[in-house]
């Protein structure tokens, strides 16, 4: 059987101002109709420059300059642009990563889905908006009728992936391509638009290409696995051959650092943890919490209340995780918990002193804010673009410190960034000019600059590659260790929060709905929407378990 | 680390080539701005003839060996008095420029900032000065204030305030969600200083593309006010003077007088203009690799 999409030695450069750059040396794969075909790597790897080049969307720098994609018999990398107008939408169509910036803001979706019905099928406007009616839906869109009309910015990011699914599949293609259709996603939200692509792939009999760089959803959902790293596909076969005996010492790695329901930090770097990591210090019996939140309320302008009712302590050197999915209030707390934000009720206590009632307007003035510090979520939109590494870290120590430029300055911000594993030659790029493992690094030293007692981080690792990650984890582990810090761990990946935290919160819809220690909430779950959470996490397991292990 | 901020401006001034270099318009146009100011600049020693004497008996010779741009009605040479307009002219667009830069971008930060009420009432009043004809508001101005070269620049000023106020704001608007915007305040930064020290320096490479299309936009406006009687009085060069003057004798062929200025005029207002997208690309810095 001739394969539906066969990609031959794939080669793609990209012009630069540096001449040009290789990003696919030789992509080779076959995609059989019906199949699910998962491509799994790290950022840079070439994932999606594949998937562009299979569209030939590639923007101007990128040249397919050898190889060839066939598909359904045709070479695209020869075709013209008539003939791919063709293609595109009607016999393979893709799936981005942003749903809400792939949707044009200013168009009802409804309409949108149209356009592409009246583009490729002829179809009259009002044919093509009951067959858009139909297509909302197939996608499972509650009160399509009304949503017809909505604007992007009207729906969720979970609605907007599905919108872009109906539009995807509005003229039943024979390929689809998922370019990590739900990252950015809540779990539950992930898994049914997870769900709902392999079940419409498997109605229509359509093949489809997942980009992912989790590969937990790539095993859940995928029969065949390709791997890349640098431009190529190193590894390539049946999804639990791939995952129980992998050959490649990259899919080792990568299978390595991606964390299970079962991996410690140590398994994630293989080699690398000391032998016997420091103890956590213990703070001695009797001293009070470092940190205490008291029934803690927020509410913003509209009908949800944002945080209702939260409380939890952490002792110094202590480590709490708060989870939950968007809209449960965690994002919220840090920022109360950090005074960036003045909660509408409730108090904060750190060190024994309430600080709720200084107002956040206020705050920068207090001493109690260096020894609050935060690691935000996005490492890419933390930094300040027009300040270098060194300015970076060095801001906190120039504003609350009253550093001035020269040695001493100098000698706090190397330390901070050679704690934060970030090399010295980096402190004078920008942050353009840093990968996001480094932005990350830097957006920790410069937490840890001001050497605070408790380090909010909200989602440190969520914009991160899994090896990326497994570092940034550990680094935070041994400054946990090495200096006594506290961490307020705010994540949506319980299998992060369950390696990094001793005791573990549940938030839904901005109130508690479990507290404990981690590893009881994850052995034994109370509440169901605990259990629902832990149960929409892809994971494959990496060997077959003991099974006194399941528990 | 004076060593970081050495290579740091060279980088500025590599990248800045680099543009430059794939960018001939903007090359040009920036080579034809610097020879504006310069030519501003040292005016009064590079003139050939003293460009308020008359002299009635060379009057309005046509462009020659002697005069390369002519003469007037009054024998004042054209050239040396385009060349001195250049001084006057260029000073009054880069003084209202500068201010309504300054002020509105600081009024429009705070807005774009804080929103609320404040935010509101600024805009409601940005929209009733926009919703004048401007040129009419600033001959208004001019009128009230007084035929005088400061107030000129001020009429200038307060027209263009409402643009500024719109674009600081937007594009402060945009930013101030932004995760570096809360790292500021977590590494001490108070309100105050997040507008000035943080946002403000991240829009300076949007508004210099504004301040570029409007230094040409600002001369041509000065010019205009003259040229209607309502700004600098003869018989002080400026362009737009000798355009109105020199108007009279095109009718009988004397095209020099009012040619010469009008294109000093539409060259300096193309090289401001050309200018401002190449000013973006060089101040932003994520076009640095």
């Amino acid at each position: 059987m001739t394969p539906l999409l066969q990609v031959d030695g794939l080669h793609v450069t990209f012009r630069t101002r540096h001449g040009t750059v290789p990003a696919l040396r030789g992509v080779g794969f076959a995609l059989q109709a019906g199949e699910t075909l998962g491509i799994v790597g790290e950022s840079g790897s070439g994932k999606s420059v594949t998937s562009l080049a299979i569209m030939r969307l590639l923007d101007r720098a990128g040249r397919i300059t050898g190889g060839r994609v066939t598909f359904a018999g045709q070479d695209i990398t020869q075709a013209g642009r008539a003939d791919l107008r063709q293609l595109r939408g009607a016999a393979m169509s893709m799936i981005f990563q942003n749903p809400r910036a792939a949707l044009n803001p200013i168009r009802p979706v409804g309409r949108q889905i149209a356009d592409v019905l009246r583009a490729h099928r002829g179809l009259s406007a009002p044919a093509a908006r009951t067959r858009a009616l139909d297509l909302l839906r197939a996608v499972l869109i509650r009160d399509p009728e009304s949503r017809l009309h909505a604007y992007p910015g009207e729906l969720s990011g979970g609605m907007c992936q599905r919108v872009m699914i109906a539009m995807a599949i509005a003229c039943e293609p024979q390929l689809l391509i998922a370019d990590e259709p739900t990252t950015g996603l809540d779990v539950t939200t992930q898994q049914a638009v997870m769900d709902l692509l392999a079940r419409i792939t498997r109605e229509h009999g359509m093949a489809m290409m997942l980009i992912t760089h989790d590969l937990g959803l790539a095993a859940r959902y995928c029969g065949r696995i390709a791997v890349m790293e640098a431009g190529i596909v190193v590894e390539q076969g049946p999804t639990a051959t791939l995952f129980q005996a992998p050959r490649h010492p990259y899919t080792r790695r990568l299978i390595a650092a991606s964390p299970t329901r079962h991996s410690t930090l140590a398994d994630l770097v293989p080699g690398s943890a000391p032998p016997t990591p420091a103890p956590i210090p213990r703070p001695s019996p009797g001293t009070g919490p470092l940190l205490q939140v008291l029934n803690l309320q927020k509410t913003f302008p509209g009908p949800v209340r944002a945080v209702d009712g939260v409380s939890f302590s952490i002792p110094a050197g202590g480590s709490l995780g708060l989870v939950g999915e968007s809209g449960s209030g965690k994002s919220t707390i840090s920022r109360l918990v950090c005074r960036l934000l003045d909660a509408d009720g409730g108090d904060v206590v750190f060190s024994g002193e309430g600080i709720a009632a200084l107002p956040a307007r206020d705050f920068h003035r207090s001493p109690l804010r260096r020894q609050i510090q935060i690691v935000f979520q996005d490492p890419h939109d933390s930094l300040n673009p027009r300040l270098t590494a060194f300015d970076a870290i060095a801001h906190p120590l120039r504003r609350m410190d009253g550093m001035l430029d020269g040695a001493a300055l100098t000698g706090r911000v190397q330390e901070a960034a050679s704690r934060a594993g970030l090399p010295g030659a980096l402190l004078d790029r920008l942050p353009h000019q840093l990968s996001g493992g480094q932005k990350a690094r830097v957006g920790i030293a410069r937490a840890i600059a001001p050497r605070p007692r408790l380090l909010i981080l909200d989602e440190p690792t969520a914009a991160l590659d899994v090896s990326v990650q497994a570092g940034v984890l550990q680094l935070l582990d041994r400054l946990r260790r090495e200096d006594g810090l506290a961490l307020l761990f705010v994540s949506h990946d319980l299998n992060v929060v369950r390696m990094m935290c001793d005791d573990l919160v549940v938030l839904q819809h901005g109130r508690v709905v479990e507290a404990g220690p981690a590893h009881a909430v994850f052995d034994a779950p109370q509440a169901a929407y605990t259990r629902t959470l832990l149960d929409a996490v892809p994971h494959f397991d990496r060997q077959p378990l003991p099974v006194e292990a399941v528990a | 680390m004076s060593a970081t901020l050495n290579t740091r401006r060279q980088g500025i001034a590599q990248h800045a080539l680099y543009v430059l270099r794939g960018n001939p318009v903007t090359a040009t146009a920036a080579l034809g701005g610097a020879a504006l100011v310069l030519v501003a600049a040292l005016a009064p020693w590079i003139v050939p003839y003293d460009p308020v004497a008359s002299d009635v008996s060379n009057a309005l010779q046509p462009p020659g060996p002697t005069h390369w741009a002519g003469t007037d009605q009054l024998g004042r040479d054209i050239g040396s008095r385009i060349l001195m307009a250049a001084r006057l002219d260029l000073l009054i667009a880069a003084s209202a420029v500068g201010l309504s830069f300054a002020v509105g971008a600081a009024i429009g930060a705070f807005c774009g900032y804080r929103g609320g009420r404040l935010d509101r009432w600024v805009g409601r009043v940005v929209d009733v000065l926009m919703a004048f004809p401007l040129f009419v508001l600033a001959m208004a101005l001019v009128a009230a204030l007084g035929n005088r070269v400061e107030n000129i620049i001020i009429a200038t000023a307060v027209i263009n305030l409402p643009f500024y106020i719109r674009f600081a704001r937007a594009e402060v608007n945009v930013r101030r969600n932004a995760g570096w915007v809360e790292a500021a305040r977590a590494c001490g930064e108070g309100h105050l200083s997040v507008v000035l020290r943080t946002l403000l320096p991240n829009v300076l490479p949007a508004m210099a593309v504004q301040v570029s299309l409007n230094l040409g936009w600002a001369i041509l406006n000065a010019a205009g006010l003259s040229f209607i009687g309502l700004g600098v009085t003869a018989p002080t060069p400026e362009w737009g003077i000798m355009v109105a003057e020199g108007a009279r004798f095109i009718g009988t062929g004397k095209w020099w007088l009012v040619a010469f200025p009008g294109l000093a005029l539409m060259l300096a207002v193309l090289c401001f203009n050309l200018l401002g997208d190449g000013l973006r690309d060089i101040l932003d810095p994520r076009m640095r690799t």
